[in-house]
């Protein structure tokens, strides 16, 4: 009598990894949407990058806070985790002392919230350059 | 440079960029990820002015 639980389970054998599959994500979280632009989807691609420049360079001028690495408040490593995300931008702005200035007027919040979010979208297209890379997505 | 945005310009350009990207990397196709993208930029601005009114609303 064949018993369900005792069947083995079949398991699709592993695809070797391509390189196109490394190399696009991280040069996609470095430079947005060059992950894209590397595997020729010009369009998407300058759109991403557009987009998320965009965002993070509206947040600056903004006087919005940059995060740092950190171990304290659980919002603080919250944002820095999303600062990160915009990759080369966030090492530069980092690197020139961007992002760090007292804030003067109300609204810089919205400018802090612009950099998180820049980085966080960074994060999508960096997956979803992952996924055209594999080729589950065209 | 400083650039000041009130809080619908800045509603307003969140939801541009982000339902561009949303757009892009939730949907297959050329037309659906404009359709999308269209839906997530009117969604995120409904909302925040919705948002506004039953604010408005509540301090009534």
């Amino acid at each position: 009598m064949a018993n369900s639980t005792t069947e083995k389970t079949k398991v699709a054998p592993a695809e070797p990894v391509s390189m196109m599959a490394v190399v696009a994500p991280a040069i996609g979280w470095l430079i947005p949407g060059a992950g894209h632009l590397i595997q020729r989807r010009w369009i998407r691609g300058g759109l991403l990058f557009v987009s998320v420049v965009t965002m993070f360079l509206l947040g600056l001028a903004m006087q919005g806070r940059l995060y740092k690495a950190n171990g304290g408040d659980i919002l603080d490593m919250l944002g820095f985790i999303g600062d990160l995300g915009a990759g080369g931008l966030y090492i530069v702005s980092m690197a020139m002392d961007w992002g760090q200035g007292a804030i003067q007027f109300a609204t810089a919040d919205y400018g802090t919230k612009f950099m998180i979010v820049a980085g966080l979208l960074n994060f999508i297209s960096v997956a979803d350059a992952y996924h055209i890379a594999i080729g589950k997505k065209r | 440079m400083t650039i000041t945005l009130n809080h619908f310009s800045a509603a307003t350009v969140f939801a541009l960029f982000a339902s561009i990207v949303f757009g892009i990397t939730h949907r297959e196709n050329t037309r659906d990820m404009v359709r999308y993208g269209a839906y997530c930029f009117v969604m995120f601005l409904g909302g925040a002015l919705l948002a506004g009114w039953v604010m408005w609303l509540l301090r009534r």
